[in-house]
């Protein structure tokens, strides 16, 4: 009688809840993360409970939070940092690219750099410029890094709880457009390894891979295809660096087609990586060249546009008739 | 093995390669000329009045009521630690110029020289305590002398054998930081750390003046007096970054930006060791008690080149090099051991000796230093592995092995 229905966010609250209840190392740091509980309310409660010695109110400096959050780190604490917005991870990027994620192979493995950084991202909720970008594949890019995006509240919980006890630093892009989704939270489950993908619908005919925000599209899609006596498997990465192509693999040497989706840009994102690895891993199992889905070469646009720029049912369902048609 | 795979053979030889030297960038050869600026004269004008000096460049004592609090810091310095700091300069000035010549020879890649800058950092590295923690830049070879760091290990990078190399836990010394300014942070998160932990160590964070024009540090200032970090920020104000003056960094002197931020700044002789450990433990001091972050400018002279890439007669004048040698560090200190008869020319004769058996020691070290094992190149990228790099390794050890018919030809 442990899983209990909760959303997304509240699931990463009390996971966050958890590990400063079980590790007196354990920091919340960001900018309104206190009394405010974070603009999406993520850390509500914290302060009150744990006090600002743990969960801290900073300067509104992003790179000043994740500077000091590395100092922190070497003193001996785990630092979860939040940064407010996709957007704004930009000013901390030349602490998280250049020291946080170089300070373990400089040292030669002797300082370990166990900081957890919290990006909401992603569109779908209306926006201003810079709250509803996918900066994933920059970070992706980055040896030392970890990247990680859960789709739901079960993994969002359970991965939290990976990402803060990892001594590497984890990027944990949190889909802002699915804070509100609920599902059964099992708080005494053994979770899988972190960097593992799932299945998470079985099917025959074609294998849609996709991560955070967009698995829940994916299941749509395949709903929406299961109509047309289509049979689509939606594989959930959950980890962006590394990504399990092994899982891949196995459902594409099944279906023998692979779309990849995501709201980044496709230019250089994760499904270029993900199609270059499996046609190189699948070439001879493949009916046809793998397709990506994703957002255009361009400025994340307006709010009354984006609807137009992210990947919705009808462009997946198109994409998923072209691999078809080979 | 297919015909393809035995005839194969390394296209290029390993190891053969010398360090590559990092190569100036074409100028224009335009000589910088000097401008008269009023910001120049209100830099110097903080200098004239604000300036901590403990030991003239004559070498004689400084009995200053205005800095009385200061001089309190070093009131009872015995001759037996006045003739230690002059062997931590005369030492590391002579490991900087057996490195300088290291780098000319071809055995390390690059070199920062500390030249001119051994007051201001063993007078500050003297300051602290084992349980405080430094951050240096990738100039501070000095400090990392009085952290009781091997000198040697300060060479692997710039031999290019690592890109760090040393514990820094061991000596409370951590890696040399050579992104500008980012290592301002580390420290005061550090710092607040410290502060939460309830201990009374200090933390010292080392950064130049070209330094004070990043973001980092500004920011660093801000979050130390937030939330009142037991941290000093020790600029040690060489006068020029790269090629750069103060007069582009900065419209006021450095030290007062402290107050804009809630904390104290003072500007030291950087070429006065005295004066450096005096200021210095008086700073760390006051970060113990939980009286927060302070600013040290250490009002100092690159005598050298910024790296032994740069090239400083593009631009500065010879004049200003010679105004510098007449403040030397060393020299003053000489001075005044001599006049107060606390060392006699055994003790300089035996420091001599040493000098001559320390560049002996890092020379052979240095021309002993292995190339690093080819996979280094995968090992602590992640601290609990990744997928990618284990696929990469595996794939780079099936190439290195294709070439074992080739190398036993």
């Amino acid at each position: 009688m442990a899983a209990e229905k909760m959303a997304l966010a509240k699931a990463i609250n009390e996971s966050l809840r958890r590990a400063l209840e079980s590790d007196p190392k354990v920091l919340i740091m960001g900018e309104d993360v206190g009394k405010l509980g974070g603009v999406f309310r993520v850390t509500d409660g914290l302060h009150k409970d744990f006090g600002e010695d743990r969960v801290i109110d900073t300067p509104l400096a992003e790179s000043g939070i994740v500077g000091t959050a590395i100092g922190l780190a070497l003193r001996g604490y785990r630092p979860v940092v939040e940064i407010q917005f996709d957007g704004f991870v930009f000013p901390a990027y030349d602490q998280i690219v250049t020291q946080l994620a170089k300070m373990h192979a400089r040292s030669l493995g002797k300082v370990k750099m166990p900081v957890v950084i919290r990006i909401p991202y992603g569109g779908g909720i209306g926006a201003v410029e810079h709250h509803s970008e996918s900066p994933e594949a920059l970070f992706a890019h980055v040896a030392g890094l970890k990247v990680v995006s859960p789709s739901n509240a079960a993994d969002a919980y359970w991965m939290m709880q990976q990402a803060i006890q990892s001594d590497d630093p984890v990027i944990y892009f949190e889909p802002k457009r699915r804070y509100w989704d609920k599902a059964e939270v099992d708080k005494e489950a053994i979770p899988g390894p972190l960097h593992t993908a799932r299945v998470v619908r079985e099917g025959t005919d074609l294998t849609l891979a996709a991560y955070g925000p967009m698995v829940k599209l994916c299941q749509e899609v395949a709903d929406a295809a299961a109509e047309e006596g289509r049979s689509l498997e939606v594989v959930d990465l959950r980890s962006i660096s590394p990504v399990d192509f092994d899982t891949i693999q196995a459902s594409v040497e099944k279906t023998r087609r692979l779309i990849v989706v995501h709201e980044a840009p496709v230019f250089l994102g994760s499904g270029a990586e993900i199609a270059a690895r499996i046609t190189e891993r699948c070439f001879y199992h493949l009916e046809a060249p793998v397709l990506r889905v994703g957002g255009y070469h361009a400025p994340y646009p307006p709010a009354r546009l984006e609807e137009e720029y992210l990947p919705d049912l009808d462009r997946v369902l198109d994409a998923v008739d072209r691999s078809l048609a080979y | 093995m297919t015909e393809s795979t035995a005839a194969r053979k390394p296209r290029r030889s390993a190891g053969s390669k010398a360090a590559g030297t990092t190569g100036s960038k074409a100028g224009t050869g335009k000589r910088t000329t000097r401008t008269t600026s009023t910001t120049r004269t209100a830099a110097e004008k903080g200098s004239d009045t604000e300036l901590v000096q403990l030991l003239t460049p004559e070498g004689e004592r400084v009995e200053d009521a205005a800095h009385a609090e200061y001089a309190s810091y070093v009131a009872d310095i015995t001759p037996d630690e006045l003739r230690g700091l002059y062997r931590d300069m005369v030492l590391t000035r002579r490991f900087d110029a057996e490195a300088t010549a290291l780098q000319r020879q071809g055995e390390l890649g690059l070199w920062a020289s500390l030249l001119g800058q051994e007051a201001a950092q063993i007078g500050s590295g003297r300051a602290t305590r084992e349980d405080d923690y430094v951050f240096p830049t990738y100039r501070e070879h000095g400090v990392a002398w009085c952290r009781g760091v091997d000198p040697t290990n300060l060479l692997g990078m710039f031999r290019g054998v690592n890109n760090g190399g040393w514990d820094p836990n061991s000596n409370n010394f951590h890696l040399y930081t050579i992104v500008i300014g980012s290592q301002a942070l580390h420290a005061t998160g550090y710092a607040m750390g410290v502060a939460k932990d309830g201990a009374d160590s200090g933390v010292i964070a080392y950064f130049g003046d070209g330094a004070s024009s990043q973001g980092d540090v500004s920011e660093a200032f801000n979050f130390a007096a937030v939330y009142n970090a037991p941290v000093v920020f020790f600029c040690q104000n060489n006068q020029w970054a790269i090629s750069e003056s103060n007069e582009k960094q900065t419209r006021v002197p450095l030290y007062q930006r402290a107050q804009g931020f809630g904390f104290p700044g003072v500007r030291v002789d950087g070429n006065d060791v005295l004066a450096s450990l005096a200021v210095t433990r008086w700073a760390l001091d006051r970060a113990r008690r939980g009286e927060g972050p302070a600013l040290i400018e250490a009002y100092t002279y690159r005598m050298g080149a910024h790296t032994t890439s740069d090239d400083p007669s593009r631009y500065r004048h010879d004049d200003e090099r010679a105004a510098w040698e007449a403040k030397d560090p060393i020299l003053r200190l000489r001075r005044f051991l001599e006049s107060a008869n606390h060392a006699d020319e055994g003790f300089f004769a035996e420091l001599e000796a040493e000098s001559e058996t320390l560049g002996k020691r890092v020379r052979e070290v240095v021309r002993a230093m292995p190339d690093p094992d080819r996979f280094a190149i995968f090992e602590n990228v992640y601290a609990d592995g990744h997928a990618l790099v284990d696929e990469e390794r595996a794939q780079f050890a099936a190439y290195q092995a294709s070439f074992a018919d080739a190398e036993g030809v």
